[in-house]
């Protein structure tokens, strides 16, 4: 194997020769942002950093968002930072946000106008509403759905209870929360010689992209 | 009025680092900071967050009519500011760092204890827009309509996968057709 290619690129996913345009960053971003109607901007991310442009492999992918989620933050958000930075440092970083972000804020501030206009009108409040409800559910899942693992084994469903009633039942300011949880959880899962790492949870190592195109 | 941008701007540069595990988990904070220390209303705060949910990329782009409902145009850039900037710089600089701790133990015992309460405050953003959502905010009665939309997207989600967007539409077309 020549010794210039990056490790992780295959036949299907090359690695570009040339360092990307910042043009590029912004285009690649502004669709992803532009089309990804319905929430879950980290799937179509995917699709448009992975199987569009190329510019990361499913393994950079997944550890950008490992990444993206162990950080406060929006996921999305997080990983545009993560992937603009490697392709173009800060500049890419920066168009990357701004391009992913744009269509989504002209049009949240538009439809925010009409709204402000349109405040006494029954039909637009109940489908304002009605789509709060849908809302509701699709939280709900997606919640499901993200804690399969934590909701099934022990300690995790505890930690998942105790923050739910301390934020919600308790009220308890979401800074102390974070603090007392958080800190117990952490020491729940310090390091422990006698017990090895377990496996599942490190399924990716940053690696090769930050060889390859880096500035 | 100078103050208020001030204001706002150091409350969302808190929920900002404070949302471990995305947007979501800062609902209640958010709620709670702009109807108590704000002059929002739950009603507009439930609005505002039904808007985000239309709209394409992240949905917590929201926070800009947060802004703009508090204090206009200048209030949706500074609130849009103070709330992604922090994050991104936040990220930033551990995009940097994070080859460093690659080989800590304790990188994994931070993801791994954290996981957990992410997914906490996640049911607790899911419990704040159905607090606001499925009872009537005047009397706090349940509201049956609202209750049946969210039940049966949640039952349509777990069986298969659709694009939630269509459902969000379909459940604002319903209360229209059928809430009171």
């Amino acid at each position: 194997m020549d010794s210039a290619t990056p490790p992780s690129s295959t036949a299907n996913n090359p690695a570009p020769a040339t360092r990307v345009a910042l043009s590029q960053i912004f285009k690649v971003f502004f669709m992803a942002g532009a089309v990804s109607f319905g929430g879950g901007v980290v799937a179509y991310l995917r699709e448009y950093l992975v199987r569009g442009s190329g510019w990361l492999s499913d393994e950079d992918f997944m550890s950008a968002l490992e990444i993206s989620e162990t950080l406060p933050g929006l996921n999305s958000v997080n990983i545009a930072v993560i992937t603009g930075d490697d392709l173009r440092g800060v500049p890419g970083a920066a168009v990357a946000v701004g391009g992913l972000m744009l269509p989504g804020a002209v049009i949240v501030m538009a439809l925010g106008l009409l709204w402000d206009q349109s405040r006494h009108n029954v039909t637009v409040s109940h489908f304002l509403l009605g789509i709060a409800a849908a809302a509701a559910g699709l939280l709900l899942v997606v919640s499901l759905q993200l804690g399969k693992q934590q909701l099934a084994r022990m300690p995790d469903l505890a930690i998942v209870i105790a923050t739910f009633v301390a934020v919600s039942i308790l009220k308890l300011s979401l800074a102390i929360v974070l603090i007392v949880i958080g800190t117990v959880a952490i020491w729940l899962y310090r390091p422990h010689p006698a017990r090895p790492p377990a496996p599942e949870h490190l399924p990716f190592h940053r690696g090769p992209r930050h060889n390859h195109y880096r500035r | 009025m100078n103050w208020q941008l001030v204001k706002l701007a150091l409350v969302f540069m808190m929920l900002s680092v404070l949302a471990v595990g995305g947007g979501t988990a800062v609902l209640p904070e958010m709620e709670h900071a702009t109807i108590h220390w704000f002059n929002l209303t739950d009603r507009q705060f439930r609005d505002i967050y039904s808007i985000g949910q239309v709209a394409p990329g992240p949905n917590m782009l929201m926070v800009l009519l947060i802004g703009y409902r508090l204090a206009g145009a200048i209030g949706a850039a500074v609130v849009g500011v103070a709330f992604f900037l922090p994050d991104c710089i936040l990220t930033l600089a551990a995009n940097r760092l994070w080859i460093r701790f690659a080989g800590s133990p304790w990188r994994q015992s931070v993801q791994q204890g954290m996981a957990p309460v992410a997914i906490g405050l996640m049911f607790s953003g899911t419990w704040a827009i159905a607090k606001l959502s499925l009872v009537h905010v005047v009397n706090q009665t349940p509201d049956f309509a609202a209750i049946g939309i969210a039940a049966v997207v949640t039952i349509v989600l777990l069986w298969r996968h659709i694009n939630p967007g269509i459902l969000v539409l379909l459940g604002g077309t319903a209360y229209v057709l059928v809430g009171r």
